[in-house]
């Protein structure tokens, strides 16, 4: 579960003041909001990207809101994928595992479950450039994914494909909460694509977060 | 074609004119003449270049180069402006990744002037940057540091005064080099593990490699070119404290012309193969590199 009480974000000139939510283990909650509504202000809070005025943030029964991004548990895609170029997609997949200190077997074998799984199998010793959207965004998913953290962010994750590759990634997507059961936090204003996905959906209006 | 336009059918007189009435009072032609004005103006500036490149090249003969080749002066400005380019170079990037990699992510008091006091070794006529050096060396605490260490007049003085100059142009390169880099790879770094520090290493610099390539050439090829700041806070002393600009005013003042331009040739060529290098690299930081992707 994650739980925001009554947090104060800041991002230049634009505060979101004392919201407060929860987000129930396992679901996959869609928020929903204007360009400038501050959805992803909210969101690198939540990460640890952005300090937090006031308020605390609690994943589980562990609060968060002090501690540095690596330590959240939070697996983070943002929407352009934001991809390491100089890196293989292997080292993707390993990235997190290797900053966290994991045996090269471990690691070695976690990427290839994970490529197996989002089909990057052929794709395991390329480099990003000439990717398609939807491999490089299945690159992210699984390099967010390889530690098991219990939480998945989503940065508009289907706002820059092609409508085939939306339709390829949402089945990704519905596989990994089937599967992991882990807790989805989704940021779009695609409301159809919120609808097929999530099973709530809150709005952040005017400051305000609505279901 | 004259016909009546498709979307006004109930219309007798036709919306759409005829092409020739469409084009009438057009200057069609003029597009030639503006190309044929722009490639006229700029061709004479890329015609002098040339020119000035040629002319050296026909006035030297290999047996002036070898000559020069030949002198123990020459030889050593080569070494010395090798060495202390090279090191230049590297003192340059030390500085310049720390100070492009802030001014490009952080925010903070006194930016502002911190850039325009960046750009102070870019504007200023480089005599001054020479003078100045000069003027705080006399200073009573680096006067007491020249007892032990001599930097004035010295070897020294050299590099110092090439990299006050050099490293404000690599600052420019890593900083725009760093502002192209999409910050959000950092922070997707950061929520994997990393911290800053890991961020840096692991992927900022690895994403920065063709700009700071880019910027270690140009460090090079400005350092290789300094003289003004040279002669003032270093003086131009045969054998201790000459390098290749320096040559090329001794050899004029002494009416060698040969051996100056021979020298030239020289530092030209090497120019000539630094900018390959940045071109090879893609000019990161100068325009080409990631694009922004900030939301």
């Amino acid at each position: 579960m994650i739980s925001l009480r009554h947090i104060t974000v800041q991002a230049g000139g634009f505060q979101l003041r004392d919201l407060s939510m929860e987000i129930p283990t396992g679901s996959h909650t869609a928020l929903m909001g204007r360009t400038g509504s501050g959805k992803t202000t909210l969101l690198e809070g939540i990460c640890g990207l952005r300090s937090i005025r006031s308020g605390s943030i609690w994943i589980g029964d562990r609060e968060v809101t002090n501690l540095p991004p690596g330590q959240r548990g939070i697996g983070l895609v943002p929407q352009d994928g934001a991809l390491f170029d100089h890196l293989t997609v292997r080292q993707h997949l390993e990235f997190a595992l290797e900053v966290r200190g994991w045996v090269p077997e471990r690691r070695e074998s976690r990427s290839r479950e994970l490529a197996e799984w989002l089909s990057l199998t052929p794709l395991l010793d390329r480099f990003p450039a000439g990717m398609s959207g939807g491999e490089r965004q299945r690159v992210a998913l699984g390099r967010a994914l390889a530690f098991h953290p219990p939480v998945l962010c989503l940065d508009e994750p289907l706002s820059a494909l092609d409508d085939q590759t939306r339709g390829e990634i949402v089945a990704v997507l519905t596989e990994i909460r089937n599967r992991t059961g882990i807790t989805i936090l989704h940021i779009t204003h695609n409301r159809s694509e919120a609808e097929r996905l999530a099973d709530r959906i809150l709005h952040l209006r005017d400051g305000r977060l609505e279901s | 074609m004259a016909g009546a336009s498709p979307l006004n059918s109930r219309s007798d007189t036709p919306l759409s004119p005829s092409v020739d009435e469409s084009r009438r009072g057009l200057d069609l032609g003029s597009d030639r003449r503006f190309l044929a004005a722009l490639i006229l103006i700029g061709g004479t500036y890329v015609i002098l270049l040339l020119a000035m490149v040629a002319a050296d090249l026909f006035y030297t003969t290999p047996g002036h180069l070898w000559r020069a080749l030949g002198s123990p002066e020459i030889r050593y400005a080569i070494r010395l402006s090798l060495l202390s380019c090279t090191l230049t170079t590297l003192l340059s990037l030390w500085v310049a990744v720390p100070i492009g990699y802030l001014m490009a992510r952080f925010e903070f008091p006194g930016r502002a002037f911190l850039d325009a006091l960046l750009d102070i070794p870019i504007v200023l006529p480089p005599l001054v940057i020479g003078l100045s050096l000069l003027i705080l060396f006399q200073t009573a605490p680096l006067r007491a540091l020249e007892t032990v260490f001599p930097v004035t007049y010295a070897v020294p003085s050299v590099i110092l005064a090439q990299f006050m100059v050099a490293c404000a142009f690599a600052v420019r390169t890593l900083r725009t080099t760093f502002a192209q880099i999409n910050p959000r790879q950092e922070q997707v770094a950061m929520t994997l593990g990393c911290n800053r520090a890991q961020a840096f290493w692991r992927v900022v610099l690895p994403a920065a490699r063709p700009g700071i390539l880019t910027a270690a050439t140009l460090a090079w090829a400005r350092a290789l070119g300094e003289f003004g700041p040279i002669l003032v806070f270093s003086g131009a002393t045969r054998m201790k404290t000459e390098v290749l600009s320096t040559t090329v005013f001794l050899e004029l003042s002494v009416g060698r012309l040969e051996a100056a331009v021979a020298v030239s040739l020289l530092m030209m060529g090497s120019a000539v193969v630094a900018l390959l290098l940045v071109r090879a690299w893609g000019g990161a930081g100068l325009g080409g590199g990631t694009s922004l992707q900030h939301k």
